[in-house]
């Protein structure tokens, strides 16, 4: 029978009688946690800043252009594409959305802040869903649903009025709107949007002449919605055939090719990775080095009768509590930064991935103790009487 | 010491030999002797002669190549490794070199933690072993440390942990070897006590015949054979006080 309140008792009083230097490897454990956790949060907030409008689609299908490699800048939608699509049957709705990177000038902010000026059809997918305020109507009103995170940078709030900034055949010219709908955080391209009906969109982007046709209006992307979205990817092809010259996929392919979205996830993932790694190397390195200091004491401890298995047991009791004191104090520092860190700054901290990290860093203490309980298993008591071969 | 109880401790014709390099070394020879309770020993000889691998052996720590040893009955090679484990922590009390107490627990746990080892700690136990422990002169250091106390009241806290668990066999493998002289009379002489009113049977190996003054017999190795055993009073007391 192992002795389980022997192996906790010899592994806590070790490590309350050696307490600096035991603290000295929770606070490194503290940090690292802090690292992976806040890597894992930039990686989220950075993937939410691209994908996050499109994730909130109420669509089930996106159409580009076929030329545009499913780069969202370089697709071109017109009002017949919309319309063949409005034709095809077991499609519910058709919408549209049309991009422009704008400034957005209020009262109080002369020099503008960037947005993206997103053109949809009002009622239709593309137009996000407000929390407070009311939807687009009309389809030439000077009304705009702006994001929070608009309303945060810019401190807009409902029927406040602000311009819209283009450059206009050479010229900077400005368009007032008024928030009539805040949207929840609906960021695209790491920018905040505001999003207004097409033909306000049409009249107020940046162009190169000052004349604009409002009906002949070309979207980036068409948005479906099906009937029955259990059937998307048959949809999907259909799509494809009936259509001329255009590229349909579901939401995700699409977040997965906005510019730059991949190698940035990949990159922070990578990182990631490698923090957990070193995190490991350093805990196992600590406690392997911890272990060899004291196998002419394990040996005496095998020796006068001392199971090989209550020593294991207490060595991993041991690296889990220091690893777990170390985590807990890396998620309370991480807790503590996120409360006070800027909305603006794109750090997320989204559950099941913070859970994930917080597991895999609990891990590492029993996975880098590999090592030492290796050591342990192999001293031999005849080390106390200085006879190990 | 009482002659007529029966042997505790028994070797029967202990064999252990090392190949070593094509070559066969037998560090212990044939060796049989017999210790009752209350005996003290003393095992001598010259460096590599076997003493430390004869008290492994006594110990279960070694396997011997042939032969057999046997305490209180029970025949060591009929045991299993998680049983030998378990009759050393019940059965046999060690007394090593120098500063082989566990750092990080205080005299006084050091010695409970033979009792914990076999279940046995009581709030009873544990007042014996303070007792113990006051025997030692360490009444005042029960709550320290081991880098706390000097080397002689560290070999006192590990007689307190040979001892606390009533075990039949203690053995200790040069326990003098680092301190003054003083100190490993003082060290040796507590041992050779507290053996012969517990009923313990005693095993010391030492370099030093100085140290042979507490002891019942003296068994003298060479090249792993038992070469001589004093065991007459007259003649322990000449050797250990014959300057070296
Ligand atoms: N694992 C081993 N492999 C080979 N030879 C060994 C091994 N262990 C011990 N020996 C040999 O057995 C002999 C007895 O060694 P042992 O350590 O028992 O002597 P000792 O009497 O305790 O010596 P000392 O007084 O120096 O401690 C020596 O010749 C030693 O080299
Ligand atoms: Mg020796």
């Amino acid at each position: 029978m192992l002795s389980l309140p022997l192996s906790f008792e010899l592994a806590l009083l070790e490590v309350w009688r050696n307490k600096s230097r035991f603290l000295l490897i929770s606070t490194v454990v503290a940090f690292i946690t802090l690292l992976v956790l806040f890597t894992a949060g930039l990686a989220e907030g950075l993937g939410l800043g691209n994908r996050e409008y499109i994730q909130n689609l109420r669509a089930d299908a996106l159409v580009y252009s076929d030329k545009s490699e499913l780069f969202v800048s370089a697709s071109r939608i017109t009002q017949k594409t919309l319309r063949d699509l409005r034709n095809i049957s077991g499609v519910d709705a058709v919408g549209a959305i049309a991009w422009a990177p704008v400034a957005l000038v209020t009262a109080n902010n002369s020099v503008g802040v960037k947005v993206q000026l997103g053109g949809v059809i009002p009622g239709q997918p593309g137009e996000p869903e407000v929390v407070e305020g009311s939807q687009l109507s009309g389809k030439r009103e000077n009304v705009a649903i702006i994001d929070r995170s608009t309303a945060i940078r810019t401190g807009l709030k409902l029927g406040d009025k602000f311009q819209i900034r283009s450059v206009v055949a050479r010229k900077d010219e400005l368009y007032e709107f008024t928030v009539v709908g805040l949207a929840g955080s609906q960021q695209y391209s790491l920018q905040s949007t505001v999003f207004v009906p097409y033909q306000s969109w049409e009249k107020s982007r940046p162009r190169a002449q000052l004349e604009t046709d409002v009906d002949a209006i070309v979207f980036n992307l068409g948005l479906v919605r099906l009937s029955d979205p259990t059937n998307a990817a048959s949809m999907r092809r259909q799509i494809v055939q009936s259509v001329d010259e255009v590229l349909v996929v579901d939401k995700q392919t699409a977040w997965e090719n906005t510019p730059g979205y991949g190698p940035q996830q990949s990159t922070l993932s990578l990182q990631r990775g490698f923090t957990l790694l070193i995190a490991l190397i350093v805990v196992g390195s600590f406690f392997r080095i911890q272990t060899l200091q004291k196998v002419a004491q394990v040996g005496v401890l095998k020796a006068i009768g001392t199971r090989s298995g209550t020593i294991v047991l207490a060595s991993l009791i041991q690296i889990f509590a220091v690893t777990a004191i170390g985590v807990l104090f890396g998620v309370l520092a991480t807790l503590g930064l996120a409360a006070v860190i800027p909305p603006t700054v794109p750090i997320r901290f989204d559950g099941s991935t913070f859970a994930s990290t917080v597991v895999l860093m609990l891990m590492i203490g029993p996975l880098g103790g590999l090592v030492s309980v290796q050591v342990l298993l192999k001293t031999e008591p005849l080390r106390a009487l200085g006879l190990a071969s | 010491m009482n002659t007529d109880s029966e042997p505790i401790l028994e070797t029967r014709e202990v064999l252990k030999s090392y190949s070593n390099a094509g070559q066969i070394i037998q560090a212990v020879d044939h060796v049989s002797f017999a210790v009752r309770p209350g005996e003290f020993v003393a095992l001598v000889g010259p460096s590599g002669s076997g003493k430390t691998t004869l008290l492994a052996l006594l110990a279960g720590l070694l396997q011997p190549t042939s032969g057999e040893v046997q305490i209180g009955g029970q025949q060591l090679s009929k045991l299993n490794d998680a049983q030998r484990t378990r009759f050393r922590a019940q059965k046999i009390g060690f007394v090593f070199q120098a500063s082989n107490l566990v750092p990080y627990l205080t005299a006084q746990e050091n010695v409970e933690l033979m009792l914990k080892l076999n279940g046995t700690l009581t709030r009873e136990r544990a007042a014996r072993v303070r007792e113990l422990l006051a025997r030692l002169g360490l009444e005042t250091r029960l709550k320290n440390l081991p880098a706390q106390m000097s080397g002689g009241q560290q070999q006192r806290v590990a007689i307190a942990r040979a001892l606390a668990h009533q075990p039949d066999v203690v053995l200790a493998d040069e326990p003098t070897a680092s301190l003054d002289t003083e100190r490993a009379f003082q060290v040796v002489q507590t041992l050779g006590d507290l053996i012969h009113e517990q009923q313990r049977a005693g095993i010391m190996v030492t370099h030093d015949l100085r140290m042979c003054r507490w002891v019942d017999r003296i068994v003298r190795m060479t090249d792993g054979r038992i070469a001589e055993v004093v065991d007459s009073p007259q003649e322990i007391l000449a050797l250990s006080t014959t300057t070296h």
